[in-house]
């Protein structure tokens, strides 16, 4: 591993010093370490870039790691992860992504990833991503996420995009069957001239299947985001949405929320707000001796958290 | 010593809101502020946090004048205000709050202690986020709770029983009992409640603006009792009563 993947992994998966479990350590475009564990098989794909990883059924509080890093601009690197977790498994996975390049060439990561969830399996799933490094040469993460959840099984996905990427193009999409659970919530930060865009489909094929999905957002300088969201009830079910964002200084933000109801007893909400911090959260923390630019800063970072 | 001297303050239409107020609020006592609806209070309050400056007058904080300085300023001067109406954050926790108040980070025995004075239990409310989950009697007091943990020289209360029920409130009152024994400092609240007012060391009466009495409780509170209140502003002008 080079030095900038080092620091990446930092950021994006709190490494410190060695992981512990399974693992999969991808440095731009290549495999820098791997470890499978009695219960979790990493193996690489014989038909395109990637891996297949094989959490057994009934694997308990184990958690696998597989982050991914482009350490230099010039690079485009692709991924395809499939996720087959067995019955009744409890795991985490913890993913995240970082970027970096000072060259002046783009340095690009996108994952395609595929979870399989059967019966009453449970992941919860952590991704940071980050760019880092100076220059012209963009940052860019497209994230690809797909995932079929079996009955009883749930999929907590805690996802944060902390600074840094230009441009992100975030596809998120699941079908539940009966009882499966998703829950998502994501947090997007973006300054400058980033751009961000995520895109969610849920389709809840079971009976009293559930999504509850929450992005928060903060554009920042002359950033722009666009959220969109499809959850598709096609039985008797639960679905929420909410879309927050923080506006701050010339930034934007779209929101394009929708919900089809496609049985009778299918429920479905969705919440958006966006707009700049609340003149009054900002004096009521400064009533408390902070200034304007601490109480910003604070009440972005709660909002984020 | 907090002094007011000839504050004035208008809304951007012209119409003053405070009048001409002069005041002084002694050090280590409880003053309680009240008065008819719109007669000013709020604007009153804010002016000393410094949420809103004065067209005119001076604001001498142990003889310093604070006038000019903006409300981060006067916080860390040692001035704190719970506002009437608190204000909700996606993503900060009661906790967080609470800690941001006190400048530091807080034991949990610290933080079930602030919340426990304000009728709260810790348990059960300190990872709460301050949305909208929390109901409005909630919120109010985690605001009480802020300002307690401020641990101020100066501590502005602006109705803080205005959307707590009954037992809370009982409990609010004990705690600002215990908070003028047991604090050095000096407690401002505004109030319209009785038995708020029967703890009170002094008592301000402000109305269309301006100071229309002040004084000893024992002074004061017996004529504010006499009943007629409602109907009319035994203060003055019949017109200041009016909402």
């Amino acid at each position: 591993m080079n030095k900038i993947t080092e620091q990446l992994l930092r950021a994006v998966s709190g490494l410190s010093g060695v992981f512990r479990g399974a693992y999969n350590i991808r440095e731009d475009g290549r495999c820098a370490g791997r470890q499978s564990t009695e219960h979790i098989h990493i193996e690489s794909k014989t038909d395109q870039p990637g891996l297949v990883i094989h959490i057994q059924p009934g694997t308990m509080g184990e958690t696998v790691y597989i982050p991914a890093c482009v350490t230099s601009g010039g690079i485009d690197d692709l991924v395809y992860n499939d996720f087959y977790i067995g019955a009744g498994a409890d795991v985490v996975i913890v993913a995240g992504c970082g970027v970096h390049t000072e060259n002046g060439e783009q340095a690009r990561h996108n994952g395609i990833h595929r979870f399989f969830l059967e019966q009453g399996a449970h992941v919860l799933y952590q991704e940071k991503h980050i760019g880092t490094g100076s220059g012209a040469g963009a940052r860019v993460i497209d994230p690809v996420t797909e995932a079929t959840l079996e009955s009883d099984a749930r999929l907590e996905m805690d996802t944060i995009q902390i600074s840094g990427v230009d441009h992100t193009f975030r596809k998120t999409s699941a079908v539940l069957k009966d009882r499966a659970r998703l829950v998502i919530r994501e947090r997007i930060m973006t300054d400058g001239q980033e751009t961000a865009r995520t895109s969610f489909e849920v389709r809840l094929n079971g009976i009293d299947s559930g999504v509850d999905l929450v992005s928060r957002s903060v554009a920042r300088g002359h950033s722009h985001q666009a959220y969109y969201s499809r959850i598709i009830g096609e039985n008797r079910c639960t679905g929420h949405s909410e879309c927050d964002a923080i506006l701050a200084e010339q930034g934007t933000v779209e929101a394009s929320p929708t919900l089809l109801a496609a049985h009778a007893d299918a429920s479905l909400i969705h919440e958006a707000a966006i707009g700049k911090i609340a003149g009054e959260q900002i004096l009521k923390l400064r009533t408390l001796g902070l200034t304007e630019q601490q109480a910003e800063q604070k009440i972005i970072e709660g909002f984020l958290k | 010593m907090l002094e007011l001297k000839h504050l004035r303050w208008s809304l951007p239409d012209g119409a003053e809101i405070i009048r001409d107020v002069s005041v002084d609020i002694p050090d280590q006592k409880l003053v309680v502020v009240t008065g008819p609806n719109g007669g000013g209070k709020t604007t009153l309050a804010r002016l000393i946090a410094g949420v809103q400056t004065p067209d005119s007058g001076q604001i001498l904080l142990d003889g310093e004048d604070i006038t000019g300085l903006d409300v981060t300023q006067r916080a860390n001067k040692g001035i704190a205000y719970g506002f009437q109406q608190p204000v909700r954050f996606k993503g900060l926790t009661v906790r967080d709050l609470l800690e941001l108040a006190a400048g530091e980070k807080l034991d949990e025995p610290t933080v079930c202690e602030l919340l426990g004075k304000v009728g709260l239990c810790a348990q059960e409310y300190m990872d709460r986020q301050m949305d909208a989950a929390l109901s409005g009697g909630e919120s109010k007091r985690v605001e009480i709770a802020t300002v307690l943990a401020r641990r101020a020289k100066l501590s502005v209360f602006d109705e803080p029983e205005a959307g707590i029920d009954l037992w809370s409130f009982s409990k609010l009152v004990e705690t600002f009992q215990e908070l003028h024994r047991s604090q050095n400092g000096t407690l401002l609240i505004i109030s319209h409640q009785e038995r708020i007012l029967s703890i009170a060391d002094e008592i301000i009466v402000i109305a269309d603006g301006t100071v229309r009495a002040s004084g000893p409780r024992a002074e004061i509170l017996p004529v504010l009792l006499q009943g007629e209140w409602a109907a009319r502003c035994p203060w003055g002008k019949e017109t200041v009563c009016d909402e």
